[in-house]
This record gives C-alpha cells, sequence and structure tokens, in this order.
C-alpha cells in the first residue's frame, strides 16, 4: 500500500513537473518580459537593472528551477497588465469560479441521478428512448452554442434572468458569495445550468449502465422474491449499489468542470478565474496565463490522483494492477 | 503433394458496392434510422459547404458585395425580411445564410485535417512503439499521460495563443488554420497512438507476423501492411468521434478570440461576431450559425454513436 501510494504521488508530482515545464516555456517563446513590464522611453540602464532583478541572465535550469520554487510557494510573479500580484489576482476571482463549478455538480446530480435510474428501470419505453437519445446531443452540443441560446430566450425575450455577470455578492473574510443574495441566486442559475449540461448526460449515462448491471445481480432477484416493493428495490437496493463510481466521476469531474468553466464565464462574463485568463490570453499576459494552467491542473491531477488513492483504499486489488 | 494443385474455379468476385451491400455493417445502418438520418444530414452539409461558392447568394469575403443598405435585415419569414436573405443579414450587410455555408467549410477543413494530422501521428508513433517497445515505448506513453492529465481545452488554447503569438505579425491571419489544426492535434493523436500500440502489442507475436519475419519482410512494411490493418476498426470509431469533437474545439477557440480571424470567420467566429449582437435585437446573426454548428456535431457524433455500437463484437 505504502508503495503504492509513493508511486502514484510521485507520478502526479512528474505530471505537475510537465505542466511547470510547459508554463515555463510559454515564458521563454512569448515575447520578452523585460519589454512588457518597462514603458518605451526605458533607459538601456533600466532595462539591464530590471533584466538582472528579474534574474533573467542565469542559466535555463536555474531560472526554471527558480520558477518551481515559486510556483510551489503560490508566487507566480506580477501580472504584465495591471501590475499586480498574479496570486492575488486569481485568489479574488476563485470564489466565482468554485460556486459556478459546485452548483453546476449538484444541478447534474439532482438531475442526472433521477433520469438514469427512469432510462434503466423502463428500458424499452418510448420515454426512456427518447431520453437516451437526447443525452446523445446533449453530450455533442457545444457549451457556449447553450449558453448563447439560453441567453436569447431567458434573458432576451423572456426578461426572466439575468444574462451576465454575479449579482450582489457577500463578503466572508476573504471569499465572496453570490449564493446569499436573491440577485446572486438567480444570476447564478443561467451559467450553471449551461454548465451542467454535459455533465447531466454524463451522469444519466453512468447510472443507467450501473444500474442495468446491478439489477441483474442475486440479491436484486431475491428481494423481489420475497415481495419488496419496487420503488424500494429500486432505490435501497439498487441505486445505492451504482453510486460509488458516481461519486468518482463526479469528483474527478469537477476538474474538468473548472477548466470548461472557462468557456461558460466567458458567455455570461461571469467574473471568475476562467474569464481573467482568457483576458490574459487576449492581453498576452503572460505570468496570468502561466499561474492558470498550473493551478487549474494541479486540482486536476490532486483530484485524479486523491480518487485513486481512495479507490486502493477500498479495493485491494487495485493496488498491484496499475501500480 | 508433388501435384500441382488444381485451382477451383471461383465464381467471379462480387463487385465492391456489391460486397458492401451484403455486410453486416450496412445491414445494421440501414436498419437503424437515426444513423441513416445523420449519415443524409451530414453529407448534404459537407455536400452544401463544399458547394458553397455555387449555392451562397453572396460571397462573404467579397467586401464589394456587401451593400450597406440590405443591413441589419431579418430572416425573410419574419416581417422586413427580404429575397435572396433567407437568413437576414448583419449589420455590414452580410447574408447570414452566405457566411454559414462558408464558415462551415472552414469548420469542416480544419476537422477533417485535424484527423488526418493526429490519425498520421497517432497511427506510426503508436505502431513504432508497440512494435519495437522499449525506450521509445516509455517516453511516448509518458507524453501521452502528461497531456491527458491535462484538460484538454486549456492546451489547445494555450497552444493556440502561444503558437500564434510566435508568428511574426503578417502570417497570423494567414496561418490561424494551421495553428488550430496543430493545436487540436496536439492532445488527438494520443487515444490513436494507445489503441495501435496495444493492438500491436497482441499482433506482433502472432505467427503470420513471425512468418514475415522469418522471409524478411521489412519492419516497415511489417507494421503498415500486416499490422495495421488489423488494428483499424476501433481507430475508425475513434476517428468518428474526434471529428465531431475537432469541429467543437475549433469553434470554441474561435468562439474565445483564439481562433480564426474575423476576415476568414469559421462558425465559431460567427458566433462570435453574432454573440456582440445579443441585446441589440439582432438574434439571427448568433442563432443561426449556433444551429449550424449544434447540428454539424450532432450529427457525426450520433453517426459515430451508432458506429461504435455496430462495430462493438459484443454487442452482436
Amino acid at each position: 500500500m505504502i508503495a503504492f501510494l509513493i508511486k502514484r504521488i510521485a507520478n502526479a508530482m512528474m505530471v505537475m513537473l510537465a505542466v511547470a515545464f510547459f508554463a515555463f516555456m510559454i515564458f521563454r517563446f512569448v515575447g520578452d518580459p523585460v519589454e512588457m513590464m518597462l514603458n518605451e522611453q526605458a533607459t538601456q540602464a533600466e532595462r539591464a537593472d530590471l533584466r538582472a532583478k528579474l534574474g533573467l541572465d542565469d542559466g535555463f535550469l536555474v531560472q526554471f528551477g527558480r520558477f518551481v520554487t515559486n510556483a510551489a510557494q503560490g508566487d507566480f510573479g506580477i501580472s504584465y497588465r495591471n501590475q499586480q500580484e498574479v496570486i492575488g489576482l486569481i485568489a479574488e476571482r476563485f470564489p466565482a469560479t468554485f460556486e459556478l463549478v459546485i452548483v453546476a455538480t449538484i444541478i447534474s446530480l439532482a438531475v442526472g441521478i433521477p433520469l438514469g435510474v427512469i432510462t434503466a428501470i423502463r428500458r424499452g419505453t418510448w420515454y426512456s428512448e427518447v431520453l437516451q437519445f437526447l443525452s446523445i446531443i446533449g453530450v455533442s452540443l457545444p457549451s457556449f452554442a447553450v449558453g448563447i441560446v439560453l441567453i436569447l430566450v431567458f434573458s432576451v425575450t423572456l426578461g426572466l434572468l439575468p444574462a451576465f455577470g454575479r449579482g450582489e455578492t457577500v463578503a466572508i473574510g476573504w471569499w465572496s458569495t453570490g449564493l446569499l443574495t436573491e440577485s446572486g441566486r438567480a444570476a447564478i442559475l443561467l451559467p450553471a445550468v449551461s454548465l451542467s449540461l454535459f455533465q447531466i448526460t454524463l451522469v444519466m449515462r453512468l447510472v443507467r449502465a450501473e444500474m442495468l448491471e446491478v439489477l441483474r445481480a442475486d440479491f436484486i432477484k431475491f428481494a423481489r422474491a420475497r415481495d419488496v416493493p419496487a420503488r424500494i428495490v429500486h432505490f435501497r437496493h439498487a441505486l445505492r449499489n451504482c453510486l460509488m463510481p458516481v461519486v468518482t466521476i463526479t469528483a474527478m469531474q469537477i476538474g474538468n468542470l473548472i477548466a470548461f468553466a472557462l468557456i461558460t464565464e466567458t458567455v455570461f462574463q461571469w467574473p471568475g478565474m476562467g474569464l481573467l485568463f482568457i483576458q490574459a490570453v487576449t492581453f498576452v499576459d503572460i505570468p496570468v496565463m502561466a499561474a492558470y494552467l498550473c493551478i487549474v491542473s494541479f486540482i486536476f491531477v490532486a483530484l485524479n490522483t486523491m480518487v485513486d488513492i481512495a479507490y486502493a483504499v477500498i479495493d485491494p486489488r487495485l493496488r498491484g494492477a496499475n501500480g | 503433394m508433388t501435384d500441382t494443385p488444381v485451382r477451383p474455379t471461383r465464381p467471379a468476385a462480387p463487385s465492391r458496392l456489391a460486397r458492401l451491400r451484403d455486410s453486416d455493417l450496412w445491414w445494421s445502418f440501414t436498419s437503424h434510422p437515426t444513423a441513416v438520418g445523420a449519415a443524409v444530414l451530414l453529407g448534404l452539409m459537407m455536400l452544401a459547404a463544399l458547394l458553397a461558392p455555387l449555392l451562397a447568394p453572396q460571397n462573404p469575403y467579397d467586401l464589394a458585395a456587401l451593400e450597406l443598405w440590405n443591413a441589419e435585415l431579418p430572416p425573410v419569414w419574419a416581417e422586413g425580411g427580404q429575397w435572396p436573405y433567407v437568413l437576414g443579414t448583419d449589420l455590414q450587410g452580410r447574408d447570414v445564410l452566405s457566411a454559414i455555408l462558408y464558415g462551415s467549410r472552414i469548420s469542416i477543413v480544419i476537422g477533417i485535417a485535424s484527423v488526418a494530422v493526429s490519425l498520421a501521428a497517432g497511427l506510426s508513433l503508436g505502431l513504432v512503439a508497440g512494435y519495437f517497445g522499449g525506450i521509445v515505448d516509455n517516453v511516448l506513453m509518458r507524453i501521452g499521460d502528461v497531456l491527458l492529465s491535462i484538460p484538454t481545452i486549456l492546451i489547445a488554447i494555450l497552444v493556440s495563443a502561444v503558437a500564434r503569438e510566435m508568428l511574426p505579425p503578417d502570417l497570423r491571419e494567414a496561418g490561424a488554420a494551421a495553428v488550430l489544426v496543430l493545436a487540436i492535434s496536439l492532445t488527438a493523436w494520443v487515444q490513436y497512438a494507445r489503441t495501435v500500440r496495444a493492438q500491436t502489442m497482441v499482433e506482433r507475436n502472432k505467427e503470420y507476423v513471425q512468418a514475415a519475419r522469418l522471409i524478411r519482410v521489412p519492419a516497415r512494411r511489417i507494421m503498415m501492411n500486416h499490422i495495421l490493418p488489423n488494428t483499424m476498426t476501433p481507430i475508425l470509431v475513434a476517428a468518428t468521434l474526434n471529428f465531431g469533437l475537432a469541429i467543437l474545439i475549433e469553434a470554441t477557440l474561435s468562439f474565445l478570440g483564439v481562433g480564426m480571424p474575423p476576415t476568414e470567420p469559421s462558425l465559431g467566429t460567427l458566433i462570435r461576431i453574432g454573440n456582440q449582437y445579443l441585446f441589440s435585437g439582432l438574434w439571427w446573426i448568433v442563432l443561426f450559425p449556433a444551429l449550424q454548428l449544434c447540428l454539424l456535431v450532432v450529427a457525426v457524433n450520433l453517426l459515430g454513436d451508432w458506429l461504435r455500437d455496430a462495430l462493438n463484437p459484443k454487442l452482436r
């Protein structure tokens, strides 16, 4: 078990090093940070001074080592665009993205699980076929197009919900939440639904497949033979045995949702990390781009590693297989 | 057995078309109405995109053809709509239908090119890794692991943005399509490589490969002519689904502003442009390109989904 743990964590660290290398290479390839940070009238001496201060005269490996050490401590330098600490900019935007992702996840579970159960226990009926068909469409639809159509319908035509921004927010310490105000809750609805659409179909298909598997098991037949009501057989006996993969996939998907949120955030002008990143891309603000890449990848890799380890703790057979 | 074997007289080999008509795959295809529908839809859209210069009422790139007094026309069925602007016009008087036809063309071409590039890279790397094994295999698969441990869309955005910055300014617009193909293929090859590698490692030890090796068929030919054809079934499914995915990623990048420029708009660029007029009542500029994109991707995915089931030996 210890060997598995060490192996898995070493693997995750290798991936993070590769990501850091990629982020570092962006700095090397694109533009000259000195040109980006100083204005055009700067003298040669000022340039040389800044160059030395940023450590750009050191060797490649020394610079990369410094980048990794600083990044591991949360120091990603200063934004080229507005001269603020990058980590502060991201921390300020993080709550918005996190709330969006959590609400989208809750929606996807609340809608996806019942749909998955229905399509499994009513297999072959017309409505479960229709739901199956819709789920393929749901996987295919581009999330930004869905967002735009939602805005057209609910904001422009019906005028029911706000189309952009986060509404009023309340500060709790350094965290700012929009979930406690009326306008904040209204504002999160459309972006969360548009972000969750893909996830709903994923959960639905997963629950359906698992349910079909479990419903064939002996204990289900036995429960039916004992004349346990169908509702209890389906929800208490069968569904409970399907939830384990649903929980793990949901946990792993949170990383993906954070990355995908950048599209939703652009459509709805949601002031999260993703919007910050896209603006950074437009202005070639490399420190912000690099920091976003590192942080999102870290969340992604950390979640995957934790899920893998959790699986190994629960199921000892996996310890050897993947190691 | 010293006699020369008597060659049995065979009936003339059936033509390719007849063989296709007798195959299981064709039977499965014709008995799935969604697959037929999706194929017809996809065929029509590809044909329309191919023939865009003949079908489109207007050349959307030709600035001289734009007439400002025809600007902001709604679709023909709405009040104020005019022929031949079936789906209305944008702020410069550009016909939305023509823009969609030309835009689909760009989206489809980039989709096909991305699949071709990632297939070429993935198949050859997978074959080499699986056939020779060792350090090449190890390095390639580790690179693949790393690429798959970061969200795909993030890699595509960063590669596209960085590659564009590195191009000289006068090449940025002309090179946009190539940059997109590169950004999409960079992660897509991994799936093909993994599939082919796994299959190659199985096939490598089979007798027909041993026999070919014994008579000194060059490794290159064994890989290309003997092993590769046996790995094609799962690759076909993956390629179909990745075609849809490539169109989707291209549209997303263009929508986010790191894809095709407005001078040569793909469907994603058209949606990006139309999105600016969302609140000015000009809904047709954004809605129709978005619908076309959805139809295109849904048709490809429905076809891919059917193909996966039809070629899955477990479901036969």
